[in-house]
C-alpha cells in the first residue's frame, strides 16, 4: 500500500467502524467485536508509516480544495505520528477497558457511546495528520461535536450542565479566538500549510504577531490554560472510558499538540525567540501548572483531583514549547506521549474502582489496596510517572525540559517545575498510602468487593507497564521527536 | 428554443396559475405544481450554464429595444439567485403534500397551490427583470401572494400576521415606487442599464438622493432589515409550515437581491456609500440586527419564532457583507445568501416534520424527539450547526470569508463582533439540542413514528446540501466572486 493509500485508510477506517457499529447495534458482541477489530486495525496502518516518517517521509495526501487555494490535506510528520500512534493505540486498551466497565455499571444507549467514540478517534486522527491549519480546525471543532454526546451521557440534570460548559467553553474560544487567528494568519501568510520553521517571518509586525499568539494560545481551549480550563473538570461527569481515553489522552492531547504545532510550524521556534520572546506565556503555562495543583489538592472526587492534575501537565507541556529551546520542545513532545499513558492508567483505576465498589471520593479509598492489589499497584505506577519518579516515564519528559530551561537559563521554569512536583507527590501519594497501609473503614452497607471485571484489569494493567517500560526504551518516541529539532 | 428561456421561466409559473385554479382537486394541482416547480428548476440551471458560458443574457420582451421595451437581464449574480429560488421552491413543493393536507383545509387547497405559483412567478421575475417598474410588478404579485399563503396558517393569529404584512409590505412597495417615479422624473427611463449611464451626471442632485433614500428603506423593509423587521417574527411563526421554510429561503434573499440590484447597478457608477453615509448605515443596523435578533432568538419558546429572530440576524450578516463595499465583502455576502438559504430550509422543513407529528413547534414539544424522530432531529441540528458556523457546513464558510473581508478591511472589531454574535447562536441552537435529546419525553406521551419519505427526503436533501457547499465551497465561490466583481465594476454591462 502506498502511503497516501495508508493515510486515506486510516482517516475512514474508523468512521467505517462507526457506521458498522450503529448497524451491530443490537447485536453486542459482534458490536464490541468491531469496536476492537476497528481499533487494532486503525493502529496496524497508523505504525506502518512510523518507519518511512522516521527515515526523513513527509507523506501527505490533498483531498480537495474546500475554499478558493485552501485545501484539506494531510501530511504525516513527526510529532503527528507521535500523537497518532498514542491515540489509536491506546483506543485499543481503552476499547476494552469500555467493554468491562460499560456492561459491569449497565449504562444506557452503549451503540451511540461507541459510535462516538468512533468519530472521536477518527478527529483525532485527522488532527493528527492534519497538513494545514484549517484542515486541523475542522476536525478540532469535529472532535468537540462527537464528544459533546459522550460527556453528557448519563442524562441526568448534573451531566447537561456540565456538557454546557464544556461544549461552551470549547466551541466559544475555538470561534471566538482560534477562528479569528487562523483567518489572520491566511490574510498574511497568504497560507496555512504547516512549514518547518514557520510561514509568518517578514509578514507582520511585532505586535501583530504578539496578538497572534496570544489569540492562538487562548483559542485552543483544548489545552486548558487558565482561565479557560473549566470544561476539563466539567467533562468529568462522562462515564470513565471517556475520561480516560478522550479527557487524559484524545481531546487534552489534541489541545497541546495543537499548540506544539503552532509553535513549531506556523510561528518557528527561533522566529518566536528573535521577535517577541513571549515570557508572558511562560508566566501564565507556570501559573496554570502550580495553581491546577493546588486545587488538585484540595479535591476529594478522585476524578476531579485526575482531571486538574491533568491541567496542570498540560501546562508542562505548553510551558516547554514556550522555553523555545531545541531540547525543551523535545521533552514538550515526550510529555505529550508519556503522561498519556500514565494518566489513562490512573483513570483506569478510577473506573475500575467505581465499577467495583462505586466509591467516587478520595477519603473512601483507606484500605482498599488489599481487596483491589492490581487496580492500585497500577495507580500507583501512574501517580509516581506524574510526579516524575524513576523508573517511570514522567522522568524522561521531566529530565529533557529540565534540560532545555536549563541550557536557556530559565531557571523560573525550573524552579515551578520542582514545586509541582512536590505539589503532585502530596496529593498522589498519600492515596497511594491510605490505599495499602491503611485499615478499611466499617461502611454500614458494608458490601464485600474483590477486583473489577477482567478486562478492566488487563487494560490498566497493560497501561501501567507500558509507562514502566517507556522508561527503559524511550527511543520509540525520543527517535521521532529528534526529528523536532 | 433555448433562446426563449428566459421569458418561459417567468411565463410558465404565471400562466398555470388559473390552470390550477380550474383543476381544483388538490392532489392534481400539487402534481401541476410539483411538475412546474422542477420544471423552472431546470430551466435555470440551463440559464446558469449559458451565463456561465457565454456572459450576459438580454432578451426583449415582444421584440422591443430598450429602453422602450422591457428588457429582461440576467447576469451571474441574477442566475444563481435564480437557481436558488427555483431549487428552494421544487424541493419544498416534493415536502409539501403531506404537511399543506394536515395544515390547509381541504377545499382551500387548490387556492393555496395557485398563491404558491404566483409568489414563485413574482420571486423569478424580480429576479431576471432588467426594468426597475417591471421588478416592482414582480414585487407586487409575490407580496400579495405571499400575504395570502400566510394568512392560511392554522393558527387563527395568521391573520393578524398577515395583516400586518400586509401594511409593512405595502409601505416597502409604495416607498420603492416613490423612489422609482423620483428616479423617472429626472432620467425619463425605467431601464436599470440605461439608469446606469445616466445616473452619474444627476447624482448630486436633492430629487436623486431622496430617490435612494426612498429606495434603500423601502427594500430594507421587505428584506426585515433591523429595525424594520416587525412584520417578520409572526409571519414564520404563524405561516403553514412549509411556507415559512420557502420565504425564509427565498423571500428576503431576492429583496436582498434587489437591494443589491439597486445600489451596485443602477446606481453602479456613483459612489453611493459616499454621498449619504450609507455604508455607515447599513453596517450599523446589521451589526445591531445580529446581536439583537439573536439575543431575542434565545429568549423565545417557539421554535419556529426562534429561527424567525434568527432570520433577521442572518440578513445582517448579508448586509454587513454588503456594505463593506470590498470584492470579499461582496462575496461573503453574497455566499451568505445562498448559504442561508439552504440552511434556513432545512430547519423549517425539519420544524414541519415536528409540526406534523407533534401538532406545535414549542422548545416543550421536541422533549425527547431525538429518539422518537432521530432523522428529523438529526437534519435541525445539521442546520443549527450551520448557523453556528461549525466546520464542515456552509455556515463556516460564509463566517470565514465575512470575518476575512472585515479584517482586509482592517476593521477587526467587526471581525471580533462577527464571531462574538455567532456565539450567541450556540445558546439558541442547543436548546433545541438539550430539549430533543437530553431531556425525556412526557410521561402520557403517545408513540411517534418519524415523518413519511416524501418529507424526509427533501429534509435531508437540504442538510446533505449544508455539509456538501461546506465541503466543496469552490464553485459556489468562484460563482460568488466573479458576480462581486462584476456588481463593483458597474454590473449589467
Amino acid at each position: 500500500m502506498s502511503p497516501e493509500t495508508t493515510i486515506q485508510a486510516a482517516l475512514l477506517t474508523p468512521v467505517i467502524g462507526a457506521v458498522l457499529i450503529s448497524l451491530c447495534g443490537r447485536w453486542t458482541n459482534l458490536r464490541e467485536t468491531v469496536t476492537l477489530v476497528t481499533a487494532v486495525i486503525l493502529f496496524s496502518l497508523v505504525i506502518s508509516l512510523y518507519p518511512l516518517v522516521l527515515e526523513g517521509g513527509r507523506p501527505s495526501l490533498v483531498v480537495g480544495e474546500m475554499l478558493p487555494n485552501l485545501s484539506i490535506a494531510f501530511t504525516v510528520e513527526p510529532l503527528g505520528m507521535l500523537f497518532a500512534c498514542i491515540a489509536s493505540f491506546l483506543w485499543i486498551v481503552n476499547s476494552l477497558y469500555s467493554i468491562g466497565y460499560m456492561r459491569g455499571n449497565n449504562e444506557k444507549n452503549q451503540t451511540r457511546f461507541y459510535v462516538c467514540f468512533a468519530i472521536a478517534l477518527a478527529s483525532s486522527v485527522a488532527i493528527a495528520f492534519a497538513g494545514n491549519m484549517m484542515t486541523l480546525f475542522i476536525f478540532y471543532e469535529a472532535l468537540t461535536i462527537s464528544t459533546y454526546p459522550l460527556v453528557t451521557h448519563a442524562g441526568t440534570e448534573k451531566a447537561k450542565r456540565g456538557g454546557r460548559v464544556y461544549l461552551g467553553i470549547l466551541l466559544s474560544t475555538s470561534i471566538g479566538l482560534l477562528f479569528l487567528a487562523i483567518v489572520w494568519t491566511w490574510m498574511i501568510a497568504g497560507t496555512l500549510d504547516f512549514t518547518p520553521g514557520g510561514i509568518l517571518e517578514g509578514k507582520a509586525s511585532n505586535t501583530i504577531i504578539g496578538i497572534l499568539l496570544a489569540l492562538y494560545m487562548f483559542g485552543i481551549g483544548k489545552a486548558a490554560l487558565m482561565p479557560f480550563h473549566r470544561w476539563l473538570p466539567a467533562a468529568m461527569v462522562a462515564p470513565t472510558p471517556v475520561s480516560a481515553l478522550l479527557h487524559a489522552v484524545a481531546v487534552v492531547k489534541a489541545g497541546v499538540f495543537t499548540v506544539v504545532k503552532v509553535i513549531i510550524y506556523i510561528f518557528g521556534v527561533d522566529f518566536l525567540s528573535v521577535t517577541i520572546d513571549p515570557d508572558w506565556l511562560l508566566y501564565i503555562s507556570g501559573f496554570t501548572i502550580l495553581a491546577a495543583s493546588i486545587i488538585a489538592l484540595r479535591s476529594d472526587n478522585l476524578k476531579r483531583r485526575l482531571a486538574y492534575s491533568t491541567i496542570s501537565q498540560l501546562s508542562y507541556v505548553i510551558m516547554a514549547a514556550a522555553i523555545l529551546a531545541p531540547l525543551s520542545v523535545l521533552g514538550a513532545a515526550l510529555h505529550i506521549a508519556v503522561h498519556a499513558f500514565g494518566k489513562i492508567t490512573l483513570f483506569f483505576a478510577a473506573g475500575s474502582i467505581y465499577t467495583a465498589s462505586h466509591k467516587t471520593e478520595v477519603s473512601q479509598l483507606d484500605g482498599i489496596g488489599r481487596r483491589m492489589p492490581w487496580t492500585m499497584g497500577a495507580f500507583a505506577i501512574g501517580a509516581l510517572s506524574m510526579i516524575g519518579v524513576p523508573p517511570t516515564a514522567g522522568f524522561i519528559s521531566k529530565w529533557y525540559i529540565l534540560h532545555g530551561a536549563f541550557d536557556s537559563g530559565q531557571m523560573l521554569a525550573v524552579g515551578i517545575i520542582i514545586v509541582s512536583s512536590l505539589l503532585n507527590a502530596s496529593y498522589f501519594l498519600p492515596i497511594v498510602h491510605a490505599a495499602f497501609f491503611k485499615k478499611e473503614i466499617e461502611s454500614p452497607n458494608h458490601d464485600d468487593h474483590g477486583e473489577a471485571p477482567f478486562t478492566v484489569v488487563i487494560a490498566l494493567t497493560v497501561t501501567a507497564t507500558i509507562t514502566i517500560l517507556l522508561f527503559f526504551f524511550p527511543g520509540i518516541f525520543i527517535d521521532l521527536a529528534r526529528q523536532l529539532i | 428554443m433555448s433562446t426563449q428561456l428566459p421569458a418561459l421561466q417567468v411565463v410558465l409559473p404565471l400562466l398555470m396559475a388559473p390552470i390550477a385554479l380550474i383543476i381544483r382537486n388538490p392532489r392534481f394541482v400539487w402534481m401541476l405544481t410539483l411538475i412546474v416547480t422542477w420544471t423552472t428548476l431546470a430551466i435555470s440551471l440551463s440559464l446558469l450554464m449559458q451565463v456561465l458560458d457565454s456572459g450576459t443574457i438580454t432578451y426583449r420582451i415582444g421584440g422591443w429595444a430598450a429602453p422602450w421595451g422591457i428588457e429582461y437581464v440576467l447576469d451571474k449574480v441574477g442566475a444563481f439567485v435564480l437557481v436558488i429560488v427555483s431549487a428552494i421552491g421544487s424541493l419544498v413543493m416534493t415536502y409539501a403534500r403531506r404537511s399543506v393536507e394536515q395544515e390547509i383545509p381541504a377545499e382551500r387547497i387548490y387556492l393555496f397551490y395557485t398563491m404558491f405559483l404566483l409568489c414563485l412567478t413574482g420571486l423569478l421575475g424580480i429576479t431576471i427583470t432588467g426594468d426597475v417598474f417591471n421588478l416592482f410588478v414582480f414585487l407586487e404579485i409575490s407580496s400579495l401572494s405571499s400575504y395570502v399563503m400566510i394568512s392560511l396558517g392554522r393558527d387563527r393569529r395568521a391573520l393578524t400576521a398577515a395583516y400586518r404584512y400586509l401594511i409593512m409590505g405595502t409601505i416597502g412597495a409604495t416607498f420603492y415606487i416613490i423612489g422609482v417615479g423620483l428616479m423617472y422624473m429626472m432620467t425619463g427611463t425605467l431601464n436599470m442599464a440605461d439608469l446606469a449611464t445616466l445616473m452619474p451626471a444627476i447624482a448630486d442632485t436633492r430629487v436623486i438622493q431622496a430617490a435612494l433614500a426612498f429606495l434603500t428603506v423601502g427594500i430594507c423593509l421587505k428584506l426585515a432589515l433591523f429595525p424594520l423587521h416587525l412584520w417578520l417574527p409572526n409571519a414564520y411563526t404563524y405561516a403553514p409550515s412549509m411556507v415559512t421554510a420557502f420565504l425564509a429561503a427565498t423571500a428576503t434573499k431576492v429583496a436582498v437581491y434587489i437591494l443589491i440590484r439597486i445600489i451596485f447597478t443602477v446606481f453602479g457608477g456613483v459612489n453611493v456609500f459616499e454621498i449619504l453615509g450609507l455604508q455607515n448605515i447599513l453596517m450599523t443596523l446589521a451589526i445591531f440586527a445580529m446581536f439583537a435578533a439573536s439575543t431575542i432568538a434565545i429568549y423565545q419558546d417557539n421554535a419556529k419564532r426562534m429561527f424567525a429572530y434568527s432570520s433577521i440576524a442572518q440578513v445582517g450578516y448579508i448586509i454587513l457583507g454588503l456594505s463593506f463595499a470590498s470584492e470579499t465583502g461582496m462575496a461573503a455576502g453574497i455566499i451568505h445568501l445562498f448559504n442561508h438559504a439552504i440552511m434556513k430550509c432545512t430547519i423549517f422543513l425539519g420544524l414541519g416534520c415536528v409540526a406534523l407529528r407533534m401538532g406545535g413547534v414549542s422548545i416543550r414539544d421536541m422533549y425527547g424527539l431525538g429518539t422518537r424522530m432521530p432523522w428529523t432531529m438529526a437534519a435541525i441540528v445539521v442546520g443549527g450547526l450551520s448557523l453556528i458556523g461549525i466546520p464542515m457546513t456552509v455556515g463556516f464558510v460564509s463566517k470565514w470569508y465575512l470575518v476575512r473581508a472585515a479584517l482586509e478591511a482592517d476593521m477587526w472589531p467587526v471581525a471580533v463582533l462577527i464571531v462574538l454574535s455567532s456565539l450567541l447562536a450556540i445558546i439558541y441552537v442547543w436548546r433545541i439540542v438539550e430539549a430533543a435529546y437530553l431531556k425525556p419525553a412526557p410521561e402520557n406521551a403517545e408513540p411517534v413514528s418519524e415523518v413519511p419519505l416524501s418529507m424526509l427526503l427533501p429534509l435531508w436533501v437540504m442538510a446533505l446540501a449544508s455539509i456538501y457547499f461546506g465541503l466543496d465551497a469552490t464553485n459556489t465561490l468562484t460563482i460568488a466572486l466573479d458576480a462581486a466583481d462584476i456588481l463593483l465594476n458597474g454590473g449589467l454591462q
